[in-house]
């Protein structure tokens, strides 16, 4: 189809030559662009995946001492349970006497409400690192420790993330993304142990009977 | 009757711009471009707000779908070879080098080691079929899976290993995975997510 009309070399006359018509038909060139662009299009992935860094302790490493280093009164223990439901309680048992179960949800008034109100101060100061940074823009590493020295701090809380048999992947990777919200660095992915098991069917009984009662 | 004379009117029209701005999208598409890689099973990882990207090179794919089935897959043609032929040697299943090339070629899988020779016989079409992508075993008692990691690691020390499980996986099964990583000493991992977006990030 690309067709190059051809000059007609007639008639010169005074030395003066008839301009060449150079005229191509892209047409099929085009086509050929946009099919070329359609493939690449379809064929790309153009958001590589993200991804979060974990690292959990080696198994051997688990040693009584280890265990009980951590100050249960600082801890927070957040269970997931089934159809995308969370429950936490603070600290643990102490003089017989449980700690109270609060139901809640992954949601951002949920969870992270809560979060964000245990970890205020370093969650503040976090902020105000991060707006240093934007201004005088020092180095990632000096930001990296400045910002570790402030999420270690003595007074954050701990984080034990429990999940039960019923929960799903997406309900760990919610949490674990409540902790990166919330500039929480100390936590730990932990077995459920029937004593939680044991709160969360205590907490639906008595909803259940107060839904009764009603 | 005096003839009317149509006027023929040129249909020409210039294509140049046209074609300039299609090859330049086409130069930008083939620029941004990375081919998405052929998994063994569809899986739609959850949201998350970690803006970590995961790296191209020296990947350990764990692959896991909605149902708890669990594939594998690392990256390089010649560590793939390596790897089944030490495979073949702990299962005492020998591979021709035609079966070995065969599964170089292969991203990710799903097949324990007995069904491992009848699956790289079959056409690439027919592996995708959900009775030939079974899943790699890995109970206790039978924890094909542990041995697929180990040998991988044993082969090149710079794999990462890249978790990428279905949002509606239930918990167990990666707890196990998680369990046997950690009997193997792989204490650092990678959980690939997708991008959430528009992440409310106000401290109220």
């Amino acid at each position: 189809m690309a067709e190059i009309a051809q000059n007609h070399r007639i008639g010169r006359k005074k030395g003066r030559t008839k301009k060449l018509s150079t005229r191509v038909d892209f047409t099929p060139m085009v086509d050929l662009g946009f099919l070329l662009i359609t493939f690449f299009m379809l064929a790309t992935t153009l958001n590589k995946p993200q991804t979060m860094e974990i690292a959990l302790p080696s198994k051997d490493k688990l040693s009584e001492e280890d265990q009980t280093k951590v100050k249960a009164s600082r801890t927070i223990t957040i269970l997931l349970g089934k159809d995308n439901k969370a429950y936490y309680y603070e600290g643990t048992r102490e003089n017989g006497v449980d700690p109270v179960l609060h139901p809640t949800d992954y949601s951002p008034t949920g969870l992270r409400q809560y979060l964000i109100r245990k970890n205020y101060e370093v969650m503040v100061k976090v902020r105000e690192l991060k707006a240093e940074k934007e201004k005088k823009k020092f180095s990632e590493e000096e930001f990296e420790t400045r910002r570790t020295a402030i999420t270690k701090d003595k007074k954050a809380p701990i984080v034990l993330i429990r999940a039960t048999d019923d929960s799903v992947y997406r309900n760990l990777i919610d949490v674990l993304d409540e902790m990166a919200i919330c500039n929480i660095d100390r936590y730990a992915i932990a077995d459920i142990s029937p004593f939680d098991l044991d709160l969360i069917a205590k907490l639906n009984t008595e909803t259940l009977s107060a839904n009764g009662t009603k | 009757m005096p003839k009317v004379k149509i006027h023929r009117k040129s249909t020409f029209i210039d294509m140049t711009a046209m074609c300039d701005v299609a090859f330049l999208l086409l130069t930008f598409f083939m620029l941004t471009s990375n081919f998405t890689k052929k998994e063994a099973t569809t899986v739609n990882t959850p949201a998350s707000i970690s803006e970590i990207k995961i790296p191209e090179r020296n990947i350990m794919l764990v692959l896991v779908d909605a149902k708890g089935k669990v594939f594998f897959g690392i990256d390089g043609q010649e560590n793939r070879k390596a790897l089944l032929e030490k495979m073949g040697t702990t299962y005492n299943v020998s591979f021709t080098p035609d079966e070995l090339k065969e599964f170089s070629l292969i991203n990710s899988f799903g097949v324990p080691m007995n069904g491992m020779k009848s699956f790289l016989a079959l056409k690439p079409e027919e592996r995708d079929a959900s009775v030939n992508a079974i899943g790699i075993p890995c109970d206790s008692i039978d924890n094909q899976f542990k041995n697929w990691v180990s040998a991988a690691r044993s082969i090149s020390a710079d794999y990462r290993i890249a978790i990428k499980a279905d949002q509606s996986t239930a918990y167990p099964i990666i707890k196990k995975l998680m369990g046997t990583m950690q009997d193997l000493k792989e204490n650092r991992y990678n959980l690939i997510t997708s991008l959430e977006t528009s992440a409310d990030l106000e401290i109220k």
